[in-house]
């Protein structure tokens, strides 16, 4: 499936104007699922950065139905709609195409507080979508360190750098055996709407987590949101995969980092520019850590390279 | 109609953050002339305000983030400042 910018429909998921940050990632990322997956859709969100860009009541920025649920619920009310419309569809109540049933949650909502709902409805096999745009913090409540936060990143609540790794939720997703996990990056739009619209086809739990650089909490130039997010893929920070029933595939370019093809940026490049690791640029101990990052990086890349061999 | 319940519904609107070009420090301006037509500042741009036919900015809710310029392959696009309002 090739996709061309220009075929892209007008249609929009969220109208001018919106009440997120200028620049926001979640923002872009939307706009570029909606472009995917069409108006025939049902978006449920749950607290974060996404919920507060609507605007005020009774106003909202967002084009199509969205049911604003708790944290705890995401798996869990997306399945019930699912399963919901399609005894209205076998009574014949309904008729049509069913629309796409899909979570916008963050990284706190899918990686920590949602993540036995979500984890429960992938076993089950639940006819929906749930994306995690990933901001690697909890932006909305004020930039506090999340499961997705990377270590030695800086947040609210740690404030000399993270001491732990991220966990790795895309893979524990793909080990669910669900029919399709996938991830994708803003600054890679056509890979991104592909697999949005794979994602659409396939009935049953799907997938798609979308790495969201969000400036604010990061602490770098708005007018840069695209490129943090193209050098956290040239650098091998952020890996670009996709699975059919458990089948890993890795896309360009991170099939070419993996293959030793083609050299990852230089790691310094990526992180010089956040203010959110700036404790790293005078610490006595940098070079070690940039090597420990690093050795991390080319760890992960060996680590799906091998995963993709099963 | 009995029905005297409100419920809390809120209805899609531009400007639902409120008139948000009123956030911009820095202006995008487009010199069409070097524009390519690839769409990519259509496609990247937050708030959906460049036009995909013709490339026009909706002043009104451009927040000034500089996507667009900093995206465009072609460096058709320009960030001005803007004047003190
Ligand atoms: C059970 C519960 N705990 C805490 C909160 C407060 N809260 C609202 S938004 C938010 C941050 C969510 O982070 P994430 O899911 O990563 O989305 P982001 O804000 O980064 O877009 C938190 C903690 C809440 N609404 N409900
Ligand atoms: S804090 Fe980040 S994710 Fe949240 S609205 Fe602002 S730019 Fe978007
Ligand atoms: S990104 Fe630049 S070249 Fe491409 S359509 Fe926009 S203004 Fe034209
Ligand atoms: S500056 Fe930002 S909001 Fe304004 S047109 Fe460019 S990308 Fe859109
Ligand atoms: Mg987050």
């Amino acid at each position: 499936m090739s996709i061309s910018i220009k075929d892209l429909p007008d249609f929009e998921y969220v109208l001018p104007g919106s009440a997120a940050c200028a620049g926001c990632p979640s923002a872009i990322a939307l706009r570029m699922v909606g472009k995917a997956l069409g108006e025939n859709a049902i978006m449920l969100m749950t607290p974060s950065c996404a919920v507060a860009s609507i605007g005020p009541l009774p106003k909202s920025c967002y084009s199509i139905p969205v049911l604003n649920v708790c944290f705890a619920s995401a798996g869990a009310s997306a399945a019930g709609l699912a399963m919901a419309l399609d005894a209205l569809y076998e009574k014949g109540r309904l008729t049509g195409e069913k629309p796409t049933i899909f979570n916008w949650a963050g990284d706190g909502g899918t990686y920590d507080i949602g993540f036995q709902g979500i984890s429960a409805a992938a076993e089950r096999n639940d006819d929906f979508i749930h994306f995690c745009y990933n901001n690697e913090a909890y932006s909305n409540t004020g930039m506090q360190r999340s499961g997705a936060t990377p270590i030695y990143a800086a947040t609210t609540t740690t404030p000399l750098g993270k001491e732990v790794h991220r966990k790795n939720l895309p893979l524990l997703m793909l080990e669910h055996r669900v029919p399709y996990v996938a991830t994708a990056s803003l600054a890679y739009p056509t890979d991104l709407i592909r697999k949005v619209k794979k994602a659409k086809d396939i009935r049953g739990f799907k997938y798609i987590e979308i790495h969201a650089p969000c400036y604010t909490g990061w602490k770098f130039p708005s007018s840069d949101t695209v490129k943090m997010s193209r050098l956290a893929v040239q650098t091998g920070s952020w890996l670009l995969w996709e699975a059919e029933f458990g089948k890993v595939v890795l896309n360009s370019p991170t099939s070419l980092l993996a293959a030793e093809k083609i050299k990852p940026a230089p790691l310094e490049e990526y992180i010089g520019k956040q203010g959110r690791y700036a404790h790293l640029a005078d610490s006595p101990q940098k070079e070690e850590i940039l090597a420990a990052m690093e050795k991390e990086i080319r760890r992960e890349l060996k680590f799906m390279a091998a995963r993709a061999e099963l | 109609m009995n029905d005297r319940s409100i419920y809390p519904l809120s209805q899609p609107v531009k400007g639902a953050g409120g008139k948000t070009g009123s956030w911009r420090t820095a202006k995008p301006v487009i010199d069409l002339e070097k524009c390519s037509g690839c769409l990519l500042c259509w496609l990247f741009c937050p708030e959906g305000c460049i036009g995909k036919n013709d490339r026009s900015i909706d002043y009104a809710y451009c927040k000034g983030c500089g996507i667009c310029g900093a995206e465009c392959p072609k460096k058709a696009i320009v960030m001005v400042k803007e004047e003190q309002r």
